[in-house]
């Protein structure tokens, strides 16, 4: 492994406060856009913000069945966010904590936060938390191979599974449009409407239990313990919209331990992620919610347009 | 004078043959069967894995035993790959005797001494297969194996669907052993040299060579569990008792791959890249089709039955993916797909057995199998349910456990086919990676409807509420296996510094020569630049972040907790039966793989009364390939049952015709 630098030191923690800050406001976003997009005048950007400050300051009401699991799940989960959000390369390619897990592992960990959020779902023995729990995993594993096929593409473009050294190969290369790649960011597109918990696939402001997938898990969280399943919820946007820039538009990323690259990479992402938000909005008010039994098919497509992508790939580009 | 490591071995082998023959002493003493007997062979387990970490350094042993049949004395012999296997053996089986020390009681079925002599029977027949070095141990073991195992399946043999369970596993274990007799037949090349060292020397024509992979790819895929000689797992598994269940699971199914590998790249010398094209299709066939089947089991036993399956299957790939590189003499590739494949026997063998061993306490402490009647036992025996958590998520591929590495490794090696010369291969490896992601997420559906509604909600019976936690011997056992599958999770660069020196040995190839350059922190099985993973990093930054995260959510605010009755959005008369039963959480599975399964279906009207819903999912294998040749089988022995006519006078007219034929023949 090469030598920790202090400026990589520096690079991480910066990203990993960064991430850990802007989530809440990238969700904010989304819903303000979709506010505006729907003709309303919206809660304004901060809203998620003050969303967390009143909910870690109210108590924590925990039904009597509740294990230890139940408890422990949210800390698990933003820890495990933290870590997704560590390995994306957002503003440098010098990560220090990059080689700690590449693709496989990302989504590795995403599905480790899934599985645990699951389980925590059912520990209380309520029919909608278990009913939450069947449905997430459900997309989970329509949804999980398609974004390993999405990241293996990258992997066979760039000859790495490092997610760092993947956006350095990718960022360099001349600006072409490669089949596989457009076929690569439809499915990844559907991937993380689909694992974000948004329309088409799930609202995240429904107020009908019986529709709802993400947030029939967390019903019975309130306090502290919501506030950080909320928290880990837009850092799990955060994260999905940044491995969407990094594999699909990494221009801008600093290479290597630049500082002034890295300085620059800042504005260039903040006006990525205001446009991926603007997009994540526009999309979800132009489509319908569908049955939970039509996300199979979504999600098959987006498997197929993945395989495709590494199909294609060997085809014509190797 | 030291003693070799194959004497070393022996030398356990005759231990646990000696406890076998001690449990007959006093069949019917738990305190001497289970608190003595038991405790032994489980020492003696510990003791033959580290004999087999000290052999797998050293150049093979071997060996000439004046057993045997006067012209055919026992020929041993410990190498890297056999080493590895007992490694494997000894450590799981260390655990799953510590687990029967608390496990065994005095029941209906076969007294404790004999399952005793049974199971001790069992582990050193296992040892002594994976020791054989010609032809006529092994299958003499081979088949001590099955009889053994036989006879612990059916220790509940007083129920009849348990004797039909075991009659199926005697009946595929030995067309199995038929085929593998067969493929020594084609090994030894018309010598009569049934040694291993005279295969290894002997070159066999392509077409034979071919016939013997084939035979051993079918006779070993018996005992594996592959598509579609498979359906006698989720008959045996139920049946046994979990001591068993778990043994058969992750050591005896280990075997077979033991032995694929010993024929196909020790005996046999080179390979044709479409024998590894015919395993990879076969186990990738054999995974999906067990990850679905296990989603929409209702029976926790079978449901980890069909796991198991899919696990072989995923083994099986990584064997087939190892042939092929191997085949168009990619060294470094074979190797790291040999590597997937061996660590992935021993993740399977560590989070099976502890699965296993956790339903078996499941089991004794509810009376119950059925997943539809538990739940909410991780109050009542938490220390169960916590190491059956970490077995779960284990299983279910998820870091930073044991589970992921293998699957990590296996992708990786996927990764690199591109590599390969021929360009249909590179069409079809995509859709082989995509196959494996599907298997692997699904095997994460699987594991939160297993531990979920087992160990979580409420309980879905009155009477859960007197479970118990298990005792003291159960719980070592469990932990056990539940440290060895963080310790395989977190440490996967010494894993595979031991699997170099069996990787180094089939394949001539190792991946230390290629990562020397690399961090002992660090897994990066070809090139650092290309792909690292470093699970203790990983963990440690999950802990730290979780940790530092509970701090100040407490320093800043407060850790004031209430409790309440249950939310759940309001709704009044919560009860435990509007939790997800199994079938209700498999209903998603069972909507979007409709095709796989042969369905029936019953449901209540409307305005029932007494409503009554009933699913039953069955293979269609069952009817599409067995249930005709089994027809046909009834059929010829109507044909040869015509010759029994019950009178001695038509026989002896046979004798007379028989000997008449004879005459004339030998004339």
């Amino acid at each position: 492994m090469t030598e920790i630098s202090w400026s990589g030191t520096i690079a991480q923690l910066t990203e990993l406060a960064l991430a850990i800050l802007l989530a809440p406001l990238l969700t904010g976003w989304v819903n303000q856009c979709r506010a505006w997009l729907q003709n309303k005048s919206g809660p304004g950007l901060l809203r998620p913000y003050r969303l967390l400050r009143k909910l870690f300051g109210k108590d924590a009401v925990i039904a009597h069945g509740a294990s230890a699991l139940f408890r422990t799940t949210p800390y698990v989960l933003f820890g495990c966010m933290c870590m997704a959000a560590a390995i994306v390369p957002t503003l440098g390619t010098d990560l220090p904590y990059a080689p700690v897990a590449d693709a496989i592992a990302l989504v590795g960990i995403l599905a480790l936060a899934r599985a645990a959020l699951a389980l925590a779902a059912m520990d209380i023995g309520t029919a909608f938390g278990t009913l939450g729990a069947r449905r997430e995993m459900m997309i989970g594993f329509l949804a999980e191979p398609a974004l390993l096929m999405v990241l293996f593409t990258a992997s066979l473009l760039s000859q790495t599974t490092s997610l760092a050294t993947t956006v350095e190969t990718l960022s360099q290369r001349d600006l072409a449009i490669y089949p596989s790649l457009a076929f690569a960011g439809v499915a990844f597109t559907m991937v993380s409407l689909a694992e974000n918990a948004r329309i088409p696939v799930d609202n995240p402001a429904t107020h009908l239990e019986l529709t709802m997938i993400h947030e029939a898990m967390v019903l019975e969280y309130s306090g502290r313990h919501l506030a950080l399943v909320e928290w880990a919820a837009s850092l799990k946007l955060f994260v999905y919209s940044c491995i969407g820039i990094a594999l699909f538009f990494p221009f801008g990323i600093a290479q290597g331990g630049d500082a002034i690259g890295l300085l620059l990479a800042l504005p260039a992402l903040v006006v990525k992620l205001a446009i991926g938000g603007l997009l994540l909005a526009l999309i979800e008010t132009l489509s319908a919610k569908m049955r939970i039994f039509r996300a199979p098919e979504f999600l098959g497509t987006a498997f197929l347009l993945a395989v495709l992508a590494l199909l294609i790939h060997a085809f014509l580009e190797s | 004078m030291s003693v070799s490591p194959l004497h070393a071995a022996l030398y356990v082998a005759a231990v646990w043959l000696a406890i076998a023959a001690l449990g007959v002493v006093a069949p019917h003493s738990v305190r001497w069967v289970a608190r003595v007997l038991f405790p032994a062979g489980a020492l003696a387990g510990l003791g033959l894995a580290s004999i087999a970490l000290v052999a797998i350094a050293q150049p093979p042993h071997a060996t000439v035993l004046p057993l045997g049949l006067p012209d055919l004395p026992f020929h041993l012999r410990i190498d890297a790959l056999s080493a590895f296997f007992l490694a494997l053996l000894g450590t799981v089986a260390a655990g799953v005797s510590i687990f029967a020390a608390g496990y065994i009681r005095p029941g209906a079925g076969t007294a404790p001494g004999v399952q005793c002599l049974w199971y001790h029977l069992f582990l050193a027949s296992m040892a002594l297969v994976l020791l054989a070095d010609d032809a006529y141990v092994f299958m003499v073991t081979w088949e001590t194996m099955a009889v053994s195992s036989f006879f612990l399946v059916t220790s509940d043999h007083r129920l009849p669907e348990i004797r039909r369970a075991g009659y199926l596993y005697l009946l595929v274990a030995h067309i199995g052993a038929l085929a593998i007799l067969l493929c020594f037949g084609v090994l030894q090349g018309g010598t009569g040299d049934y040694t291993f060292d005279a295969m290894r020397a002997s070159s066999l024509a392509p077409f034979w060579a071919t016939a013997a992979y084939l035979l051993a790819l079918f006779g070993f895929g018996a005992k594996a569990g592959i598509l579609p000689l498979h359906v006698w797992l989720p008959e045996a598994h139920p049946a046994a008792p979990s001591p068993v269940s778990a043994l058969m699971s992750a050591v005896m199914l280990k075997t077979a791959i033991y032995g694929l590998l010993r024929v196909t790249f020790d005996l046999l010398h080179t390979q044709v890249w479409w024998w590894g094209v015919t395993a990879l299709a076969i186990g990738l066939l054999t995974a999906v089709f067990g990850v679905v089947f296990s989603a929409v089991q209702t029976d926790m036993k079978r449901l980890l039955a069909y796991s198991s399956i899919e696990n072989i299957g995923l083994i099986v790939v990584g064997f087939g993916l190892s042939v092929t590189f191997a085949a168009y003499r990619m060294d470094v590739l074979a190797a790291l797909a040999l590597t997937a494949t061996l660590y992935h026997c021993l993740n399977h063998a560590y989070f099976k057995s502890l699965l296993f061993l956790a339903t078996g306490s499941v089991l004794h402490a509810t009376k119950e199998r059925a997943l539809g009647k538990l739940g909410g036992l991780i109050h009542r025996m938490p220390w169960v349910a916590w190491l059956a958590l970490v077995g779960a998520l284990a299983i279910a591929g998820l870091p930073p456990l044991n589970g992921f590495v293998s699957e990590w490794l296996l992708l990786q090696a996927f990764l690199f086919t591109p590599g390969l010369p021929d360009t249909y291969l590179n069409m079809l490896i995509p859709i082989a990676a995509a196959a494996i992601a599907l298997a692997a997420a699904l095997s994460g559906y699987v594991m939160v409807k297993f531990y979920g509604v087992i160990f979580l909600g409420r309980p879905r019976e009155e009477r859960l509420a007197e479970a118990h936690d298990a005792g003291v011997w159960e719980r070592i056992g469990l932990a056990w296996l539940a440290v060895g599958c963080v310790a395989l999770g977190v440490l996967p660069v010494q894993l595979v510094r031991i699997i170099d020196f069996v990787t180094g040995a089939l394949v001539g190839q190792t991946l230390a020569g290629v990562t020397a350059a690399s961090h002992w922190l660090f897994l990066a099985p070809v090139n650092p630049a290309r792909a690292s993973y470093s699970p203790l990093l990983l963990l440690v930054g999950i802990v730290i972040v979780t940790l530092l995260v509970w701090l100040g959510v407490r320093r800043l605010y407060h850790g004031r907790v209430r409790r309440a009755p249950a939310w759940d959005c309001g709704f009044p008369l919560l009860t435990a039966r509007m939790q997800d039963t199994a079938e209700g959480f498999g209903q998603p599975v069972r909507q979007v793989f409709e095709p796989f399964f042969r369905m029936e279906r019953e449901l209540p009207a409307p305005f029932d009364a007494a409503p009554r819903y009933r699913v039953t999912v069955e293979d269609h294998l069952w009817y599409w390939l067995y249930a005709p040749i089994a027809r046909v089988v009834e059929r010829l022995t109507g044909l040869v049952a015509t010759l029994q006519r019950g009178r001695i006078s038509v026989y002896l007219m046979y004798s007379f015709a028989t000997l008449l034929v004879l005459l004339l023949l030998a004339r």
